[in-house]
């Protein structure tokens, strides 16, 4: 098994690589005949544009280091340029398919990023971080002096089924627009695979990790941070111009606000911005949680705050490194062993979850629907928030989870340091031999 | 004159709780590289645990008690978070106070709901200290401008004349070096992160009943706050200093002038309409301006003086 892996390294590489890609491909084709309501082929949509946006942000977090507030600068940027392309193509002052409308976004989020990326890149790390806050802050704010461009409160409104019909798709249904965006989105992720490769995707790469030596080497790392941090515009402006063909609908309050940049840190983060494909996880998640958890529950953003600070503490490479890690386990044959422990977490995170859920829950009950009645529905549970018997209830089940997640956790550290020691003598006896 | 010293007086009273802020943020950050997201969090924390303590025992204990708590829980975060993370670098670190400004503000929601709290000012600072030319200056922002004095003139004192601000002071520089001589420099690190903390909070139960004390209270100040730690240079407690009382009143004097470059233009004879090209940008007055003063400040400072006004030169 080994000499086969060792002997052919360069082949199979390529073509497992084209196989992913074809594989991402069909799935962008199949999902929404898989997934035929309207409700999924709405977040299939949103899906595909935000895989772009996460995917363009990481090109600053992931590869470049770049901690970035205000991303959702570009993305809204992108979205109120393509809606006026689209009303002006609509009165017939511009010749313009729809079908290249994200062009014309990703052309607007690139000039914006060209303009105030000159300022942003000057420094790097936490002033970069603390200068994109400031520039997101100026041009959310500012958005609302300029009511005849941004529409004020209201927002501007388009309709996307102006013109003739191009090879006869006229982008009435949702299914077609879902085309639109998964065909944008395989074509960006690919671009942006390709980004990483590129000498300018390496030497960002270099200048996240030591900009010291990028200098002496003779780069100026401030140039390779302002063009990088202008295609990674390109690409927001992209997503933002598809958002806005999906929603027919752009408002500054909303998409240039701070809360919507910080959604996509967080997002981008969760996925994982180590691995190139974390961002899509996160896009994804990001669907999941804004359109499902905020229905299930009105606490969503208090879990997903934990789970980020979480996620932060002790995995801070996303949900694509635990998947990472695990599959290095499994090449190994080694995931049969971790099976049991992982179990065991499982049992016991649950548990503790719930109890924290039911007491977070009733909280948010008491504050926020108190006029409901005191009876709170969740996760299939119906209880009483006003009797002391549901508190002390939830308390119990909060500390027995405390306390079997703690047993759980040792246990599971334990096993999967004996796991990765093993692998480290199989790598090493290998190497010997 | 009235107009300019009534608005002086304001904006320097606004400054100064700007500069409480940016204060600890600073000695945090210059101390730890660590840039605290969560500093104004702590500030609207402090506004919060000061309405609930004061309508129990007074505005008074008040003053002291939520301080001293907020302490804590910065101190606490700093132990069990922050330290945790400091091995994967200044970005992480960023990331998990980012992440805690998430969660306050939610926990902030929960507990005292979603709307302005009727954080209201003690007896003794209702009504004017003085008037000047019939207007009245109300006693609650001299008291702010008193604390924040008082505060400023004690951290110079703490950090200058006492043994543990010259530890502070050399595990700033040499943190190695302080390190071999016997102190305990993670511990020094939590103190002055749970100090900061404290300053945060102590702004947050004066400004909180000057001001209006809700949720979205720490993203508006927080922006700001970034603002004046950039452009009075990172790190720079004097900068931060200057920064602070610039914005303060620069936003305080823009605020109130209700003029725009139309009125200008049509002073020296030129009419502005609704058919003049750019209408919209000239008829714009100063005030409508003022939110984004600062920003632009911000954006004029990176442009000619990158390292702010009183920061060093970086790489």
């Amino acid at each position: 098994m080994t000499t086969t892996a060792t002997a052919t390294p360069a082949r199979p590489m390529i073509a497992g690589r084209a196989l992913i890609w074809i594989g991402f491909a069909a799935l962008l084709v199949i999902l929404p005949l898989l997934f035929r309501s309207s409700l999924a082929l709405t977040m299939l949509s949103q899906m595909g544009y935000l895989v772009i946006i996460c995917l363009s942000y990481n090109m600053l977090l992931g590869q470049g280091g770049m901690l970035s507030f205000g991303h959702a600068v570009y993305t809204g940027m992108g979205a109120f340029i393509a809606v006026h392309a689209m009303n002006l193509a609509t009165k017939g002052t511009i010749p313009l398919p729809l079908v290249v409308v994200p062009l014309v976004g990703g052309a607007a989020g690139m000039f914006f990023a060209a303009l105030l990326g000159y300022v942003t890149t000057k420094k790097s790390g936490t002033t970069f971080a603390m200068i994109t806050l400031g520039i997101g802050e100026l041009v959310a704010a500012m958005s609302l002096m300029f009511p005849s461009f941004f529409g004020g409160e209201g927002g501007v409104t388009t309709n996307r089924t102006y013109g003739h019909p191009f090879l006869g798709l006229t982008f009435g249904s949702q299914l077609q627009v879902y085309y639109l965006i998964a065909t944008y989105c395989f074509i960006s992720t690919g671009l942006m695979y390709a980004f990483t490769g590129t000498p300018l995707g390496r030497m960002l790469n270099a200048v996240r990790d030591n900009p010291e030596r990028v200098e002496f080497v003779g780069y100026n790392t401030q140039w390779v941070r302002y063009i990088s941090f202008v295609i990674a515009g390109f690409f927001a402006g992209i997503g933002g111009a598809l958002a806005a063909i999906n929603f027919e609908i752009v408002n500054a309050s909303d998409s240039l606000s701070a809360v919507r940049s910080g959604g996509y840190l967080l997002f981008t983060f969760l996925g994982g911005a180590t691995f190139f494909f974390g961002p899509i996880i996160g896009a994804v998640l990001l669907v999941f949680a804004s359109v499902m958890l905020s229905e299930l529950t009105k606490a969503w953003l208090l879990y997903l705050g934990l789970a980020f600070l979480l996620m932060v503490m002790f995995a801070p490479g996303g949900i694509a490194s635990l998947i990472m890690m695990n599959l290095r386990v499994a090449k190994f044959g080694k995931l049969g062993r971790l099976l049991g422990v992982y179990v065991m977490l499982a049992l016991a995170s649950a548990v503790l979850f719930l109890g924290i859920a039911a007491v977070i829950e009733m909280v948010y009950h008491l504050q926020l629907s108190d006029s409901l009645g005191a009876t709170v529905h969740f996760l299939g549970f119906s209880f009483d928030a006003k009797s002391p018997t549901s508190w002390m209830a939830a308390a119990a089940v909060t500390a027995v989870g405390a306390v079997l997640f703690t047993l759980a956790r040792r246990r599971f550290a334990r096993r999967w340091s004996d796991v990765q020691g093993e692998i480290e003598a199989m790598l090493a006896q290998e190497a010997g031999a | 004159m009235e107009f300019f010293t009534i608005s002086m007086l304001n904006g320097l009273s606004y400054g100064l709780l700007l500069f409480m802020l940016s204060s600890g943020l600073t000695l945090i950050f210059s101390m730890m590289g660590v840039l605290n997201f969560a500093h104004t969090s702590f500030y609207m924390l402090g506004a919060y645990f000061a309405y609930s303590i004061s309508s129990v025992i007074g505005f008074w204990p008040a003053l002291v008690i939520a301080p001293l708590v907020v302490a804590v829980l910065g101190a606490l975060f700093e132990r069990h978070c922050l330290r945790r993370v400091h091995k994967f670098g200044h970005v992480p670190e960023l990331l998990v106070t980012f992440g805690l400004s998430y969660l306050i503000l939610e926990l902030v929601r929960l507990v005292w709901g979603n709307a302005t709290v009727p954080y209201g000012l003690p007896e003794q600072l209702q009504g004017p200290l003085f008037s000047l030319y019939g207007t009245q200056f109300p006693k609650s922002r001299s008291f702010i401008m008193l604390v924040a004095l008082l505060m400023l003139l004690s951290i110079w004192l703490l950090l200058t004349r006492t043994r543990i601000g010259l530890v502070i002071q050399a595990a700033l520089t040499h943190p190695e070096t302080v390190e071999a001589l016997g102190h305990n420099v993670p511990r020094v690190f939590m103190l002055v992160f749970g100090g900061g903390a404290a300053l945060a909070a102590l702004a947050g139960v004066i400004g909180g009943n000057t001001y209006v004390t809700e949720p979205a209270m720490a993203g508006a100040v927080g922006s700001i706050v970034f603002v004046v730690v950039v452009v009075g240079g990172m790190g720079s407690l004097a900068g931060a200093f200057l920064a602070s009382l610039l914005i303060g009143v620069l936003q305080t004097f823009a605020v109130a002038i209700d003029q725009s470059l139309a009125t200008l233009l049509s002073a020296i004879g030129v009419a502005v309409t609704d058919q003049t090209i750019g209408h919209e940008l000239l008829q714009l007055s100063v005030a409508q301006v003022a939110p984004i003063l600062p920003y632009l400040l911000l954006v004029l400072i990176l442009i000619f003086r990158p390292r702010g006004l009183l920061g060093k030169r970086e790489g």
